[in-house]
């Protein structure tokens, strides 16, 4: 294994004194289709290896392509979604390059005859100054098939390089790929790290809506390539730029644009020149080491695919689709804030939190907001920033947090049995209802038990009992917290106190 | 030799229906034929005995049966060796592909069978259908029944030479650029090329997408017609299929009578570089097309001298990309696998081996065209062309019904006499490839032998695109009319194997 050298990093402000960065985002996105692109065959995710393919997707002799319709209407509503122009007419391209997990050593994509261009995406980022909305513009957005998958065997690492053998799975083979490209964003300065990540989650969170995609990055179906340059100043040309690739969490994107920034600047700082080329992020160490050079960049011979006929989707299929789309983000913000009677710093921290959708889901679920966003924003969002991980990716969804309001409404925990019913859901242990009965989390609310733990702390404390029996009715806390204690919490401490009282024939004051 | 074997598909067809002989016993007779003929002509690469007598079996107990036969059940055909047949070897006439088992069959393959067409064997090709005389085969060149020392025309030499030597009254083969067509004529026989999207390519290992169409090849128009009949159709595995209904060409090739038909000869097709003897029966046909009742005019389709450089970007720029799965990766030929080497040197290796030279030659030319900086003035301006020739054809349909030429400007020429002149070899396409690039439907039938060299000729009729069955209507006129000077079919006058 070649050893990950950290490179020498600026300090990110001293990037920000010398540099202006210049970001262009190149998302994937892979459809959510039934079969896919050019046959019948399943696209489902995962599969026993090479089982989802057939003579097309695996590009045997005499095969040919025919378009998937839900596919290109998929790349049509996401063209909308990002406000894009239609093509009136557009055909797919031969990207030709020889490499064994592509079955035609060609892929087959779009190149200069998109099915969707010039549109924008307007994101939120958090800045000094409170939320300050970014506007994207978007180059393109064009359909494509992905290749298979290889894994390299016999190493130690698990790359190319020292692997034994290799290995293909053409089961991803011709799957729908929708590609987004940005156009240069430039003037983010010091939030440009943060512009890439807010653009790429509320993009996911649009596609989540559309209904086009699983988004999920941990599994591929959403990535995220970031090219990155700095130049002296903004009046200044583009500088050379990198492309990262691999960058696979929305905090990666954040952290290696980061990383990029300040390793070019200090490799310019040197008087050194930055090599136009591709990296690797590298999501354990938190850095990229480079990969294939652009100066020998293959030519990849694009020509329009002779096999396919051009596209030319009627203006009344683009008005039909662009009826099916969701409300617009930044409306539906504004719907919600004044339907939950919130103020803008509150609504700001749901976002930043990205739990906007999973609070909706959750009052969808029967929650009422209150309770949603406690939830969300409070231990959830505490959880999720221990564990570095996203809310959306915690392993609880919003009908077990409905199922712990139920279960605290009915009397059977209480809150602080809540946390730990939550901590059993998020540790897979089961339903919110499993995870009480398994822990045994239930209020202890039968008089006798409880008497029975009263009696038990008098006996220890007869001194303490002999004060409340004496009117210092104050003194029954310690009582009331060695029950508690022995109940392990599970008692209701209002109960107990009255229990108590009672039991010593004391009236409360 | 058995009498079946010089009967013409549709009366085989007839004879099988009635009961007057059984498709085993055709498919017998025509099996013999190959084991006595086919050492000296080979014309196919594998035969399929065993699912030959199979399938003509099923016919028979079909007919027991009492169901109702297709109009060419329990005929047997050659399949020209680009086409996917499930299980059975397809090469493609190359090393790459050697001992490679489709497990799919093309679609085309699909419909014969279904039709109850006894597919007897796969036909010898130049390799992945780049030729013009069947000489690039990786596996030896077929011999010209007419003569064994010469060409049967190519890339389809396998399929046209099965039918000029008795061995299948029915082929299919498949046309880029001519290789229907100019094997047709150099043998004597009949073959078309549909409309482009007519027939199905789905399972026709590509040359060029933009250009290759299968058609039925047979020893008259009327079987030509019955095997297009069989083979179109829309297929939505092809994205390029055409949903139109497939013409009627079975009754236009009953047409006897050309009253009214406005036939355009190509003035750029058929001067200089034409032998004297197809000139002389190119003539002679116009003649009798004349005495039908035609009225022939003369029209200029200026951008066809440009065909020939335009389809020589076009057809490599596509065949180096449709020819790059061709890796050793997957299936077919792995060449230098050690061990020690990488994935690029394995790739490498295998596609050196694989591919003879005419292959790596058009994959050469076509990558430089296709390439940065190249490609507007060479895969662009060839376009530009194409378009150009599409006016061509537009403007001279506008005058006339259908346009005819000498299908090849020579009668089949020596093997090994063009196999160092690639540019000599290219020029036998000249007349032929307009059409492919037009996408516009092409036919050649034999009109007689060149009196210098005893050599048979053939005349190619070209309709509009999506009119097939122009060319069936004079091309069924014509043959009848030539049969009936003649006395008897062409391929009599053939010597005998």
């Amino acid at each position: 294994m070649s050893a990950l050298v950290q490179p020498p990093l600026m300090p990110y402000d001293d990037v920000l004194a010398n540099f202006d960065p210049v970001m262009g985002l190149e998302v994937h996105v892979e459809l959510n289709t039934n079969s896919k692109m050019f046959c019948g065959c399943s696209a489902e995710f995962g599969g026993e290896p090479n089982t989802h393919v057939c003579p097309v997707c695996l590009g045997l002799p005499g095969a040919l392509p025919a378009v998937n319709k839900k596919a290109v209407e998929g790349a049509m509503r996401i063209g909308l979604a990002l406000n894009c122009e239609i093509a009136q007419w557009c055909r797919f391209a031969r990207k030709n390059y020889f490499y064994p997990d592509m079955p035609k050593n060609f892929q087959t994509s779009q190149y200069d005859e998109p099915i969707a261009f010039n549109g924008y995406l307007d994101v939120p980022v958090e800045t000094d100054d409170g939320i300050t909305v970014f506007r994207v513009e978007v180059e393109r957005a064009h359909m494509e098939e992905d290749t298979g998958k290889t894994s390299h065997l016999g190493g130690a690492t698990g790359r190319i390089h020292g692997a034994d053998y290799s290995i293909v799975d053409y089961n991803r083979a011709g799957i729908p790929l929708i590609e987004i490209v940005t156009k240069p964003i430039a003037g983010a300065g010091k939030y440009a790290p943060a512009v890439a990540r807010a653009y790429v989650t509320m993009l996911r969170d649009l596609l989540r809506a559309l209904g086009v995609s699983d988004v999920r990055m941990d599994q591929g179906s959403l990535r995220c390539d970031a090219n990155v340059s700095l130049r002296p100043n903004p009046e200044s040309k583009f500088g050379t730029r990198t492309e990262t690739k691999n960058v696979n969490s929305l905090r990666s994107i954040e952290k290696a644009i980061r990383f990029e920034m300040q390793r070019q600047a200090a490799v310019l700082t040197a008087g050194g020149t930055i090599t136009q080329e591709t990296r690797h992020w590298h999501e354990d160490t938190n850095l990229t080491t480079s990969g294939r050079s652009k100066e020998e960049a293959e030519d990849y011979r694009y020509f329009p695919e002779p096999d396919l006929v051009p596209i030319a989707p009627s203006r009344e299929w683009v008005e039909e689709l662009r009826a099916t789309l969701p409300e617009p983000p930044a409306q539906r913000r504004q719907r919600l804030q004044t339907q939950w009677a919130i103020n803008d710093t509150e609504m700001d921290s749901i976002i930043n939190a990205g739990a906007l959708d999973l609070v909706v889901a959750t009052i969808a679920a029967g929650a009422d907001h209150t309770a949603a966003r406690k939830w969300w924003l409070g231990e959830l969002a505490r959880t999720a920033n221990d564990q570095g991980v996203e809310l959306a990716e915690l392993a609880i969804s919003a009908a077990d947090i409905v199922e712990v309001e139920t279960l605290i409404a009915a009397g059977t925990i209480n809150d602080k049995l809540a946390r730990e019913v939550i901590a059993g859901v998020l540790a897979g242990e089961g339903s919110p209802t499993k995870v009480v009965a398994d822990r045994g989390l239930q209020i202890v609310g039968d008089d006798s038990e409880l008497l029975a733990a009263i009696e038990q702390a008098i006996a220890s404390q007869p001194d303490v009992a002999d004060k409340i029996r004496g009117g210092k009715v104050a003194a029954a806390g310690a009582i009331v917290g060695a029950v508690m204690k022995a109940t392990r919490g599970q008692a209701d401490a209002a109960k107990v106190r009255s229990l108590l009282l009672a039991h010593l024939g004391v009236e409360d004051a | 030799m058995s009498e079946l074997i010089t009967r013409t598909a549709a009366e085989l067809a007839s004879a099988i229906s009635t009961g007057e002989v059984s498709a085993v016993e055709v498919a017998q007779a025509h099996l013999e034929r190959i084991a006595a003929v086919d050492g000296a002509v080979h014309a196919f690469l594998h035969v399929d005995s065993e699912g030959a007598l199979a399938a003509a079996a099923k016919v028979d107990a079909q007919r027991a049966a009492g169901e109702k036969l297709g109009p060419l059940a329990g005929v047997p055909l050659g399949l020209k060796d680009v086409m996917c047949m499930e299980g059975i070897p397809t090469t493609c006439g190359s090393k790459m592909l050697e001992g490679w088992r489709p497990p799919y069959d093309a679609t085309v393959t699909k419909r014969l069978k279904a039709a109850g067409i006894v597919i007897l064997g796969k036909t010898n090709m130049d390799e992945f259908a780049m030729g013009s005389s069947t000489e690039h085969s990786a596996y030896g060149p077929t011999h010209n029944p007419w003569d064994l020392e010469r060409i049967p025309g190519g890339s389809g030499g396998g399929s046209s030479a099965c039918l000029a030597a008795f061995e299948a009254p029915l082929a299919i083969g498949t046309d880029t650029g001519g290789s229907i067509r100019q094997p047709a004529a150099v043998t004597g026989t009949v073959g078309v090329k549909p409309t482009y999207g007519a027939v199905s390519r789905y399972g026709l290992i590509a040359l060029a997408s933009s250009l290759d169409q299968a058609g039925p090849c047979a020893r008259n128009v009327l079987d030509t017609a019955l095997l297009h009949s069989v083979i179109a159709g829309h297929d939505p595995h092809d994205s390029t299929s055409l949903t139109d209904a497939v013409p009627d060409v079975v009754a236009a090739a009953a047409t006897r009578d050309l009253t009214g038909m406005r036939i355009g000869v190509v003035k750029e097709l058929g001067g200089e570089g034409y032998q004297v003897g197809v000139r002389q029966r190119f003539e002679e046909a116009l003649a009798v097309l004349t005495a039908l009742g035609a009225e022939i005019v003369e029209v200029s389709c200026p951008n066809f001298d440009y065909a020939l450089a335009a389809y020589y970007l076009i057809l490599p720029s596509e065949c180096s990309s449709n020819l790059a799965k061709f890796d050793g990766m997957r299936y077919g030929l792995r060449a230098g696998d050690d061990g020690n080497s990488s994935v690029e040197q394995v790739m490498g290796r295998t596609r050196a081996a694989g591919f003879g030279e005419e292959v790596t030659r058009r994959i050469i030319l076509g990558t430089y065209a296709l390439s940065a900086g190249y490609y507007d003035a060479f895969y662009g301006s060839a376009q530009k062309i194409r378009t150009l020739i599409q006016r061509d054809f537009a403007a001279a349909f506008a005058q006339v019904d259908v346009l005819v030429s000498p299908t090849a400007p020579t009668t089949a020429f020596k093997l090994g006499e063009k196999l160092d002149d690639p540019l000599a070899m290219y020029l036998n396409d000249i007349a032929t490839i307009p059409a492919n690039l037009a996408g516009t439907p092409g036919m050649s039938i034999p009109i007689g032998l060149a009196p210098e060299d005893n050599l048979p000729v053939g005349i190619q009729i070209m309709a509009p695109a999506r009119a097939d069955e122009r060319m069936y209507a004079v091309g069924g006129a014509l043959e009848a009319a030539l049969l009936a000077q003649w006395g008897a079919p062409i391929l009599s006058k053939a010597v005998a194997l």
